[in-house]
């Protein structure tokens, strides 16, 4: 699903460059479920970035699904987005005078699907997060780990073909964050490609691969026995 | 672009942001009110100042007698000039080519009495041709004619003021009044747009004055009408002639500039048109001063909508959405919001000047209007402006990158 090879990439700042990835050879498969760990400043972010065609790599190659990702201009980098990939934030993102089935919907109306289904697709995917009694309701109403699953929603909803969660569950208390990873699991067991950044060791024990990041290179990368959320889920 | 989804999604956008709609809104509107009411006044200033011309006819040249100030051709200095019948003659006569019509003028001050009321009037011994110089109305009755000046009839027009001075609810027509010892018929009732003074007079035939007045042949004033067509120069080189003619036939030296006197009223309307295009320029210059602070306050608020939505524009791109359609969504609000905003503040405008109308004639501003081109292109240069203010930061907007954008807070 996603190939990297010898990816580089620096920031300048003001005189100085900042060497951030220093050649990333990485792989993913399709289903598979991958946390990327790293202490801040690792590069993990930027790496996501890179992935999710927010920001551009300067040397190697990215395939994504067999698609090869360079000198894209803007208008065919929105387009791949909307078509490959889901977004989950920190901060959830969401748009705040949106209720919360018409934030789910809004990939699809850059998809241009018809009124009728996207309203219809909304309330599908705001059913799976389990919050169809709230599709009415504004960001400000819902509680961080709702503003999260709806977020999760909007991400799913354009059915892509890899979901991008950086971390996810940094805003969250740990309960609300199991149940944020149960949804993400559960997402994941459908067959959806998933990568996490985060640097907590317990989420990224919920994942079935684990890739660390180091000043910049990939330290170790391991697949793991995956720990269910559901357990710590009432 | 135009989709009925992306409406949807403007209008959406429009409702939920109601303070950023507003400030835009009330920007535009206000900025064409004003330009409105302005452009209105400015109208109607210049209105005021061409009615002060509109009471008389404007191809008029009235000459006045004066007195000597040279001897000339053995006459000495101090002589009183005088103007008599010949004269109206002669320049029948001599300049048919430019000549409309020509009258005398007798000025007196009569009592004038009906049963038992009485009062002075100014009283005019005038020609019929009068009637058109002094754009007198007649409201009924007959004014003055050819016959009454060849007759010398006892016949009189009274203004709109004497008749309800003397004759209270009482019909003046066909009524007798004395008049300065004479007794006048009623034939006329005028009114004019001057003002009370000018609905206080009395028209009779000249030629009766000038018998009642011992068979005199004098008159006071001769007022030529010279033909419009003539234009500012033709009239200017008819009044010279015209004073050359009296001047000859007076025996007043060519230099003397006080044996007769001239008013030309197109040397004064030629002044007021030109202090009317001077006003038009002024509130040209004051009006699009408005229009450009609109743009620049339309364009301020473009900026800081725009800074305030960098996130959401983040989030939206991140969702998929093109640079073209992050514009689109931008300058279509903004378009919508200015165009709406901008029609409302240009109807409202044009309501308040109308609800002025007469309001402000104390300030000499009578019937302050605007023309409906004008008042559309004026919205239509505030619209213009204001999505092209939209479209330079809406345009940089689109080209943040959306990691950018999504880390605004």
């Amino acid at each position: 699903m996603i190939q990297i090879k010898d990816l580089h990439k620096s920031y300048k700042m003001g005189k100085n460059s900042l060497h951030v990835l220093k050649g990333i050879n990485f792989t993913v498969e399709e289903g598979e479920l991958v946390a990327i760990m790293g202490s801040s400043g690792s590069g993990k972010s930027t790496l996501l970035n890179i992935l999710g065609m927010l920001d551009e790599l300067d040397e190697g190659s990215y395939t994504l699904d067999g698609v090869p990702i360079k000198n894209l201009n803007e208008t065919k980098a929105a387009q791949y987005r909307n078509k490959f990939l889901g977004f989950v934030f920190q901060s959830f993102n969401l748009i705040n005078y949106k209720s919360a089935a018409e934030n789910v919907a809004l990939p699809l109306y850059y998809q241009k699907v018809p009124r009728k289904e996207r309203q219809e697709k909304a309330l599908k995917y705001l059913a799976q997060v389990g919050l169809t009694e709230w599709a009415n309701h504004l960001p400000s109403e819902l509680s961080g780990g709702q503003k999260q699953r709806v977020a999760i929603a909007r991400a799913m909803a354009a059915e892509p073909k890899v979901l991008l969660a950086d971390e996810p569950t940094g805003a969250l208390d740990s309960t609300t964050s199991y149940e944020v990873m149960d949804l993400i699991q559960k997402i994941n067991d459908q067959g959806n490609t998933i990568l996490i950044v985060t640097h907590e060791p317990d989420i990224a024990a919920m994942c079935k691969r684990i890739v660390h990041l180091k000043d910049g290179i990939i330290l170790e990368d391991k697949k793991i026995e995956q720990v269910r959320a559901a357990k710590y889920v009432q | 672009m135009f989709s009925r989804d992306n409406w949807r999604e403007i209008f959406q956008t429009i409702q939920k942001n109601k303070l950023r709609t507003f400030l835009s809104g009330f920007t535009v509107a206000l900025g064409i009110l004003i330009f409105v009411v302005l452009f209105g006044f400015g109208n109607g200033l210049i209105n005021t100042f061409q009615s002060f011309f509109e009471d008389d006819a404007q191809n008029i040249i009235t000459f006045f007698p004066g007195q000597t100030t040279m001897p000339y051709k053995g006459y000495k200095s101090g002589r009183q000039i005088e103007f008599d019948n010949s004269d109206l003659a002669d320049i029948e006569k001599d300049f048919p080519m430019f000549l409309e019509y020509v009258t005398p003028r007798i000025g007196r001050t009569y009592l004038v009495k009906y049963k038992n009321e009485f009062n002075n009037y100014s009283t005019r011994g005038v020609a019929p041709s009068h009637q058109f110089a002094e754009k007198t109305i007649i409201m009924k009755g007959r004014y003055l004619d050819e016959l009454d000046t060849s007759k010398k009839t006892k016949n009189a027009v009274i203004g709109r003021l004497v008749e309800r001075d003397l004759f209270g609810q009482e019909d003046a027509i066909g009524n007798y009044i004395d008049v300065g010892g004479s007794v006048f018929k009623v034939v006329g009732v005028y009114q004019d747009d001057g003002g009370d003074d000018e609905e206080r007079r009395i028209y009779v035939p000249y030629t009766t004055i000038q018998l009642i007045e011992k068979n005199t042949d004098k008159v006071n004033q001769i007022i030529v009408a010279f033909r419009p067509e003539l234009g500012y120069a033709g009239a200017m080189a008819f009044e010279k002639s015209l004073s050359t003619f009296f001047k000859e036939k007076k025996f007043i030296k060519p230099e003397d500039q006080n044996g007769i006197f001239v008013r030309n009223v197109a040397e004064g309307l030629k002044r007021t048109q030109q202090l009317a295009r001077v006003l038009q320029l002024i509130v040209s210059f004051v009006a699009f001063g408005t229009i450009i602070a609109g743009i620049i306050g339309i364009s301020n608020i473009m900026v800081f909508v725009v800074k305030e939505r960098t996130k959401e524009l983040g989030i939206r791109k991140a969702l998929g959405a093109t640079p073209k359609s992050v514009i689109g969504t931008i300058l279509l609000e903004s378009i919508f919001i200015t165009t709406i905003s901008g029609i409302l503040g240009m109807l409202i405008g044009i309501a308040i000047l109308s609800s002025l109308d007469k309001t402000l004639e104390d300030f000499f501003i009578t019937n302050p209007y605007i023309d409906m081109p004008v008042a559309i292109f004026a919205t239509l240069v505030l619209i213009i402006f204001g999505a092209v203010a939209g479209y330079i930061p809406a345009k940089r907007a689109a080209r943040i990158k959306p990691i950018v954008a999504l880390r605004d807070e």
